[in-house]
């Protein structure tokens, strides 16, 4: 039996065409990097790093500020969110019946899919309001419970992975569960608990929308939690916008150096995690 | 209160010694009762946001009530706030990211997952997840520099041969619609891509067997037998692909234009709802302004829990891991 002829070119064109989708949205990927290598990297310079910004006209102006401030908001949004995701994570995997913990990972999930800016209006009217001034606090608490669905979902896997057979091991030894849990699960799961919290920042790392009035922007340092602080997302997102062309010029090289961070924490997070054949989303 | 544990067994060790001090003194309470308070915050937090969001929009949702939603005036000099325009833009630009992610995201998914060596699958799913990754500020970044001046090069051509259409009428400022439904189209790709593939590659291999024993070519196998089978599964990425495009606001506020108005064409600029929030939120003066811009922050959040809401349900019937999906 031959095939007509008509069967046979759909065939190939169909198939010919999933692989140029393919390669067209893989191509969109290198084109984005090999963009900002060339427009972020050429004008990367120390002044980026250690200097603060300037005001337009002038040269040799930097992002420190932001870059510190990045860092702080990452640090407290850390504090606030790993913490209760993990242990919701723990109850999930080690404790949780079936119906309480059904509805708990739908709503983690629904959390998961709100919008940025809507967890940026959020955390406005719960610490910005009430204060009655925006802060590094506040920014830092937004990207917090940004941080929480993905941390519990994150860590109810990679402690779902550990094998049953060491739980009962511990226990037939007596152990109790919490000890069990402590000495045995935790730090067998520790390597993927680990990428799993690596994973997440370098999400909230690139997070714009919620922080615009939350930690708002600051064009000098922020010493505390209490002041307004600019972030690196923020600063890249006013440049851009801005009518200056040595502002794009900064946007680029901050651009770059947000995209270098997150896909380097996210290539050496996957690395680590495809070594043991298991990468969450 | 039972503990009955999901990883096979009980929490509480049989026999005498299972009193519940004996168990507080050995941590098992605590870490049970702590580790519960800490997955119902979850819920809590979500009750939190929803209960926040209706509180601070009292004033214009008693004003206006559901003419809000359906009037397009956006006067704050006057007090007078309607979110058409805004549920407008967001509607349009993520309908034609859709337009175009779907074609692209689904054919792409069946090539990794039916065609592709496993080894060259892998490593183009790691380049696409890596793209999901890339923060969307960067992608407005790319979307002012590098997708306006392209689109306004071409254009001139789009409506040489589709300008006697309503949708590419009107001038082309760069600022557009279109070019915030590009942008978009582009960031949702790789969520379809590879929940899509996920959901492919878990169709049996006996239909596919079936079908090519029959005599089907491969692509009738893929087209015939595979997507029917993994239809609920692809839908519910296209819907997640949806929810995201939604809410995006970044890369939408600084391609879209930020205009007010409904425009058929594409061609002009738009305002979406997440844009509207993150640009006049900070200037906001009043009650009522800000109340309106909550409002809005609301409907947006009732929007993507529906659809996300919607999407889980069906990963959830397609994979049996459900919401897992992430």
């Amino acid at each position: 039996m031959t095939l007509s002829l008509r069967r046979k070119i759909m065939n190939g064109l169909m198939l010919t065409l999933t692989g140029l989708s393919t390669f067209l949205a893989v191509g969109v990927l290198l084109f984005i990097l090999g963009y900002l290598f060339v427009y972020g990297g050429k004008s990367l310079d120390w002044n980026f790093f250690t200097k603060l910004p300037v005001p337009v006209g002038e040269t040799g102006g930097g992002m420190a500020n932001a870059l510190l401030g990045s860092a702080k908001l990452l640090l407290l949004a850390t504090i606030t969110g790993v913490p209760i995701g993990f242990l919701g994570g723990v109850y999930l995997a080690e404790f949780g019946g079936s119906t309480l913990s059904f509805i708990v990972r739908y709503t983690t999930d629904l959390l998961n899919g709100v919008p940025s800016i809507v967890i940026g209006v959020f955390a406005y009217t719960v610490i910005v309001i009430p204060q009655g001034h925006f802060s590094t606090l506040a920014g830092g608490i937004a990207l917090g419970v940004m941080m929480i669905p993905i941390a519990i979902r994150s860590s109810e896997e990679f402690l779902r992975a550990v094998p049953l057979s060491l739980r009962e091991g511990a226990m037939a030894l007596g152990a109790s569960k919490a000890k069990t849990i402590l000495t045995v699960v935790i730090p067998a799961a520790k390597g993927g608990l680990i990428t799993g919290i690596m994973l997440n920042l370098a999400r909230v790392a690139g997070e714009t929308a919620p922080l615009i009035f939350t930690s708002f922007g600051n064009q000098f340092w922020s010493p505390g939690w209490e002041q307004p602080t600019a972030a690196l997302p923020v600063m890249i997102y006013l440049y851009a916008i801005s009518p200056y062309e040595d502002w794009h010029t900064q946007a680029w090289s901050a651009g770059f150096v947000l995209l270098m961070l997150v896909l380097a924490v996210n290539i050496i997070a996957r690395a680590i995690l495809s070594k043991k054949g298991h990468v969450p989303r | 209160m039972s503990a009955a544990s999901t990883t096979g067994f009980s929490a509480r060790p049989s026999g005498r010694a299972s009193t519940f001090w004996s168990r507080l003194r050995s941590g098992d309470e605590i870490a049970y009762i702590l580790t519960l308070v800490c997955a119902l915050s979850i819920l809590a937090i979500t009750a939190l946001l929803v209960f926040e969001l209706y509180k601070n929009s009292t004033d214009p949702r008693h004003k206006f009530g559901w003419t809000f939603l359906t009037t397009s005036v956006w006067d704050p000099v006057a007090g007078q706030f309607g979110a058409l325009p805004f549920i407008y833009g967001t509607v349009m630009t993520s309908a034609l990211a859709l337009l175009i992610a779907i074609p692209l995201g689904v054919g792409a998914a069946i090539f990794l997952a039916e065609l592709a060596p496993a080894k060259i699958s892998n490593a183009l799913t790691f380049l696409i997840e890596l793209l999901a990754a890339v923060p969307s500020v960067i992608f407005g970044v790319l979307g002012i520099f590098v997708l306006i001046p392209f689109l306004q090069k071409v254009a001139p051509a789009i409506k040489a041969v589709l300008g006697w259409s309503p949708l590419f009428s009107g001038p082309f400022y760069g600022v557009s619609m279109l070019s915030a439904g590009v942008v978009l189209s582009i960031m949702i790709i790789p969520f379809i891509i590879s929940i899509s593939r996920e959901v492919i590659m878990a169709v049996p291999n006996e239909q596919r067997e079936g079908a090519l024993s029959l005599g089907a070519t491969r692509w009738e196998t893929t087209w015939d037998v595979v997507l029917p089978y993994a239809r609920t599964g692809i839908m519910g990425s296209i819907f997640l692909a949806l929810a995201r495009s939604l809410g995006e606001t970044m890369a939408v506020t600084m391609v879209i234009g930020n205009t007010p108005q409904i425009r058929a064409s594409l061609f002009a600029p738009g305002y979406s709802i997440a844009a509207v929030i993150a640009n006049e939120f900070t200037e906001a003066t009043g009650q009522l302004f800000q109340g309106a811009l909550i409002e809005l922050g609301l409907v947006l959040f009732g929007l993507t829990i529906v659809i996300n809401g919607l999407a889980r349900l069906l990963v959830l019937g397609a994979t049996r891991k459900g919401t897992r999906v992430a």
